[in-house]
């Protein structure tokens, strides 16, 4: 299994995003993908499962399920985590691995592996910031898919949350699975690939210092370079440790 | 459990606890069709020939009160994003929700509206034809209402938005469900002809509700 895309270009509210982003992960391997605020790292990963048009480029996953859309294979953790207050912990994964498709509905291994198996009959209104997001890592382990996109996971957990859930992804790499995921902190990926969104568009550092929405063809023919390289990732996730969220 | 029972049990679960809208369209209705008699005095001849229409009035703006958060309480919690990727067709998915918010807010009235109906002078036969006629009207109500609770989903306080796109919408809806009751209870058409248009205009809403509602919600994804 392949998730590969090619010269992928984002255009939101009338404006570029960022163009000529290409990537090419197989199973079994990670991309982290960097880049300042609004440098569309999660515009990326909503196009991946469909959530945003893809304004040019294209993104196929080889060896999946030719029925299905690449989004129909992949499990999505957004900024929001699509958790209902007044549903208890339990009720809340019941029905998102009823509703993912889940062939059998297991929920108390996931709530173990997130440590909230504790606080399964609690309403989802009491729980803090980082057992909500917790709550929504285990509905990736509640339904089975080979691909995950991680948009900022480790914001709001805490140092031990954050080595679990590193555990959790390099578990699901041994598994065959890929990871995209978006974030400015270490995730304890230690041979992540990197991709990073930094490049000419809206930025005063390069290109003589072009406003926003300027963008031109001269800017998307110097923002093509956006291969990432199949190089270990440098030193600052060499530790694999959790880093401040 | 398929997807859709999935769906529909978790709509009704939120709307039945506490905070959700399943009580008050009931409450809205029963407040408003008490008002009435209280504005209009003891004429009972009076009550009893507007009564059915009262009734279809109330019942239409209750079923719309919860219905701007139907897909906004979704799209605010993230919900939204995991449901459009999902395998189960959106247009499916839509109706499934539709039928929720029935079960939870027109069902209610339905069965609510002979005993309210007391207050209005309506007798058995009265009564029964205008049960038989929110039965059936009440989910073209809230079907129609998805169109416009799907196109204000990204809207803050869209709830007034949707109350001005829908209830032109229902006008068809309401001419047909009052004119099915009046004609049981004072004639003189039979009450076989507006009836049967008011079902043919439930079963038109259950159709088209759910594909404009769902293509709507692709449109503003994006």
């Amino acid at each position: 299994m392949r998730l590969s895309a090619s010269d992928l270009a984002c255009r939101r509210g009338g404006r570029d995003v960022f163009a000529g982003v290409s990537f090419s992960v197989a199973a079994g391997e990670s991309l982290t993908i960097r880049g300042r605020n609004g440098a569309g790292k999660s515009s990326l990963l909503r196009m991946v499962v469909g959530l945003v048009r893809i304004a040019g480029g294209s993104l196929a996953l080889e060896g999946g399920d030719p029925e299905l859309t690449v989004g129909e294979q992949a499990h999505y953790l957004g900024h929001l985590d699509a958790l209902k207050p007044s549903l208890s912990v339990e009720e809340n994964l019941r029905f998102w691995s009823t509703f993912l498709g889940a062939t059998t509905v297991e929920l108390a291994g996931p709530l173990a592996a997130v440590g909230l198996d504790a606080l399964s009959d609690l309403p989802a209104a009491y729980l803090s910031a980082g057992q909500r997001r917790r709550l929504s890592i285990a509905r990736l382990l509640a339904v089975k898919r080979p691909l995950w996109l991680l948009d900022e996971p480790t914001s709001t957990l805490d140092a031990a949350a954050q080595i679990r859930l590193g555990e959790i992804m390099r578990a699901h790499l041994v598994d065959g699975g890929i990871i995209l995921a978006a974030t400015h902190s270490a995730l304890g990926l230690e041979d992540a690939r990197e991709l990073r969104l930094d490049h000419a568009y809206h930025s005063p550092l390069v290109g003589e210092g072009q406003g926003r929405g300027s963008s031109g063809s001269a800017q998307a023919s110097t923002a093509a370079h956006h291969l990432a390289t199949p190089t270990p990732n440098p030193s600052p996730q060499a530790g694999g440790e959790q880093q401040k969220s | 459990m398929t997807p859709l029972a999935a769906i529909l049990l978790r709509d009704m679960r939120i709307a039945i606890r506490v905070g959700g809208g399943a009580l008050m369209g009931v409450l809205f209705f029963l407040v408003v069709v008490t008002l009435v008699p209280f504005a209009l005095g003891p004429d009972l001849a009076l009550l009893k020939r507007i009564g059915p229409a009262i009734l279809w009035l109330a019942a239409l703006l209750a079923s719309l009160l919860a219905l701007d958060r139907l897909f906004a309480a979704d799209h605010d919690d993230g919900s939204l994003d995991l449901i459009l990727m999902g395998r189960a067709p959106l247009e499916i998915v839509v109706a499934a929700k539709g039928l929720a918010h029935w079960l939870t807010t027109g069902l209610p009235l339905v069965i609510a509206a002979p005993l309210i109906g007391l207050f209005l002078n309506l007798d058995a036969p009265a009564a029964a034809a205008l049960v038989l006629t929110l039965l059936v009207g009440t989910p073209a109500l809230t079907f129609i209402g998805l169109i416009g609770a799907a196109i204000a989903v990204t809207l803050r306080r869209g709830g007034l938005l949707v109350a001005v796109l829908v209830l032109p919408l229902t006008v068809p809806v309401l001419i047909f469900g009052v004119a099915a009751a009046n004609a049981a209870v004072v004639g003189p058409i039979p009450f076989g002809t507006p009836f049967t248009i008011l079902c043919a205009l439930t079963l038109a809403s259950l159709v088209v509700g759910p594909f404009a509602a769902a293509a709507a919600l692709r449109q503003e994804m994006e």
